[in-house]
């Protein structure tokens, strides 16, 4: 039998008809929904009068629009208010579980999915929003699909698709001590850029990723999107397996043990042939910051923003100029000396537990500098909040002049209330820093959660690694 | 859908590489749970010099003049040209609702990011990929050429120019045929019901896990 990527296998495994074009039906094993984009396509099954296919493979959350405040007082925005309660009223008339703003479980919705046991090894996992390769981190198929796509799968458990190429990406040696998952992804979208995994389904692999946890890993294929691949996936080992025990939608007793023998077979063969082979050097990594408006516009923290007159690509320089400009930033200008107004720390990138441990890390005994007018910490899910309370995260966080905040998407993409002021820039653990995405105006930095923290006690970007 | 198969339109350029989805339609916009009425709000942030919120009326808001949609020359634009990645970033349908409450019908690009790329053909909005030379040679003709209009004919997969000059572009079969038809693909895929059940039982036997 040929060799296969994890790719092919998963692709396979879940092709329910393919016609002589390569166009194929493709079965979906978990559907998760949020308030965004859902609503249409609910709208469009009650229009066509039709029911889901599959209702236990649906998982729905609120996310974007929540509020991060206390939420005792409810929604003051009335048309997020209706967004929520749209969901709300479609999940009860057609009887989809959901986790409500005030449930525990509630919190961005591929945080929860993993934290779950939601999502499995093998599974196909769609969701209607673009950073659903998160999944993918678990030897799955997972990828972001459109809100008529949202309803196709409610109403056939299946996408129309064709294969797109494949590409492996080997993160080959180990990364410095300090050098984080982040870190990793935003060196790896700098080198191949933000269209370099355009119609490629990513494979992340080699001994730097074997040695990620299942969080870390988590930060890496949530990003594939932000180098253009609609999916990223890595292989499953022992690490993948163990988080996954004991969850709440995991299997459990004869149906775990069959099912963790299966997932031995989820890597790539050895012989496996790629389209596309990147390799990259793990120790060459330094932290790394955005300076400009797109996250391929990257540089390590102790270097310098880049010169588009040295730029030969007439529209790459365009690109650049326009991003220094909308920025405020000048060429030539050292990244350590850029300062900060605001420090996001959340997000579906990093709101995960190990993510607040890293930031806490920095943090303790510090205070977030009088320059930054605002430092909030954001956890992904109310259980990761829940953990770090226990942990006592939450009183190094608030200790510093950190807020502490309710889970939820928040200034990541600034639907809710929270969100820069035009022309302030702010050190973001978030995934895109396209104009205006965290508020009109605003400046986005994307950086790790350590380097978020420490550019937070200084008022501007320093190596957190010299913390 | 709205069918697509031949259409003559205005030509507006739009001379940026990696427009994202958040450019297309911001954030605050994504609050309806509508289909429609995203029209006003296209590029929001680039169009307007205040900040745009849902359900206003945009009729009186200052608009930026140096933005393309907003000179005269564009107005009743139906055809955007744009350079590399067009519709990066998140899988928001609305920005393809969005172009196409504005009246759009067409976008050419050197390329697309996938997501928006597939959105497209689910709205009745063809994205056409030319060669990045002939997209730089369309942006020079619309730029010295008031009135420029193209003519797209989907059956025939050709774009022409108003001096005649034809460019051939690529499309899928299947999405051909159901732009061309204005099909809906949910119906399409209800007909194969019978294999997706059949593939369901075999999965429910060969990896239960999964169904339970």
């Amino acid at each position: 039998m040929a060799a296969k990527t994890l790719y092919d296998k998963l692709w396979d495994a879940h092709v329910v008809r393919t016609d002589a074009d390569g166009t194929a039906v493709l079965y979906v094993d978990r559907h998760l929904v949020h308030e965004v984009t859902s609503p249409q396509a609910f709208e469009g099954m009650k229009l066509a009068g039709r029911q889901p296919w599959r209702r236990a493979s649906m998982l729905a959350v609120p996310d974007h629009n929540v509020p991060t405040t206390d939420r005792r007082r409810g929604i003051d925005d009335p048309i997020s208010r209706l967004q929520l309660d749209t969901l709300e009223a479609n999940c009860t008339e057609f009887g989809i579980t959901e986790f409500k703003m005030d449930d525990i479980r509630q919190g961005i919705v591929h945080v929860i999915g993993p934290e779950q046991g939601a999502t499995l090894p093998g599974m196909t996992v769609v969701c209607g929003d673009s950073h659903t390769a998160t999944h993918g981190a678990f030897g799955a198929l997972a990828f972001g699909v459109g809100t008529s796509e949202v309803e196709h799968v409610m109403a056939t458990q299946c996408l129309i698709q064709k294969k797109s190429k494949s590409m492996l990406i080997s993160v080959d040696g180990q990364v410095s001590p300090g050098v984080t998952a982040k870190d990793l992804v935003l060196a790896i979208i700098g080198q191949i850029g933000t269209a370099g995994g355009t119609g490629y389904a990513l494979e992340f692999a080699g001994p730097a990723i074997r040695a990620l946890s299942m969080e870390g890993r988590m930060t890496v294929c949530n990003m594939a999107i932000e180098a253009g691949a609609r999916a990223g996936m890595m292989a499953v080992d022992d690490i993948t397996i163990a988080y996954l025990e004991g969850r709440p939608y995991a299997p459990k007793g004869n149906l775990w043990e069959q099912a963790v023998a299966a997932w031995q077979a989820l890597h790539s063969d050895p012989d496996a042939v790629f389209d596309q082979i990147v390799h990259i050097d793990a120790a060459a990594i330094q932290p790394q910051v955005t300076w400009g408006t797109s996250p391929e516009m990257v540089v390590a923290v102790h270097d310098r923003i880049p010169d588009p007159t040295a730029e030969p690509d007439p529209v790459k320089r365009g690109s650049m100029e326009q991003a220094l400009a909308y920025m405020g930033l000048k060429p030539g200008t050292p990244m350590t000396q850029i300062s900060l107004d605001r420090i996001f720390i959340g997000s579906c990138t990093n709101g995960r537990i190990e993510d607040l441990r890293a930031a806490a890390a920095v943090i303790k005994g510090r205070k977030v500098a009088n320059s930054v007018k605002q430092a909030m910490v954001v956890p992904g899910s109310g259980l990761v909040k829940l953990q770090a309370e226990a942990e006592g995260l939450d009183k190094v966080f608030i200790a510093a002049g950190f807020e502490w905040r309710e889970p939820g998407c928040s200034m990541c993409l600034a639907m809710n209330a929270d969100r820069l002021l035009p022309g302030e820039h702010c050190a973001s653990t978030s995934n895109r820093n396209f104009e205006g995405r965290q508020g009109q105006g605003g400046c986005t930095h994307l950086v790790s959660p350590a380097m978020a923290a420490a550019a937070a006690i200084a008022g501007h970007f320093v190596d957190a690694r010299e913390f | 859908m709205q069918p697509f198969t031949q259409h003559t339109g205005l030509v507006a350029p739009l001379d940026r590489a990696n427009i994202d989805t958040d450019a297309i339609i911001p954030k605050q916009f994504l609050k309806s749970i509508n289909r429609s009425g995203f029209g006003p709000n296209l590029f929001d942030e680039w169009r307007y010099r205040d900040h745009g919120e849902p359900g206003q009326d945009c009729s009186n808001r200052p608009r930026n003049p140096e933005f393309i949609l907003n000179q005269s020359r564009y107005q009743g634009a139906s055809v955007l040209l744009a350079r590399l990645n067009f519709g990066c970033g998140s899988s928001r349908e609305h920005a393809v609702w969005a172009l196409e409450n504005f009246g759009f019908r067409c976008v050419i690009a050197p390329s697309f990011a996938d997501i928006f790329f597939n959105n497209c053909f689910k709205n009745g909005l063809l994205p056409i990929v030319l060669d990045e030379g002939s997209v730089d040679g369309l942006f020079r003709e619309v730029a010295a050429t008031p009135a420029y209009r193209l003519t797209i004919d989907l059956p025939a997969q050709t774009v022409t120019t108003p001096s005649g000059e034809v460019f051939g572009f690529a499309i899928d079969a299947f999405r051909k045929h159901c732009l061309l038809n204005g099909l809906d693909d949910i119906g399409l895929t209800l007909q194969h019901a019978d294999e997706i059940r059949a593939y369901e039982d075999r999965r429910r036997r060969e990896v239960p896990w999964l169904f339970a």
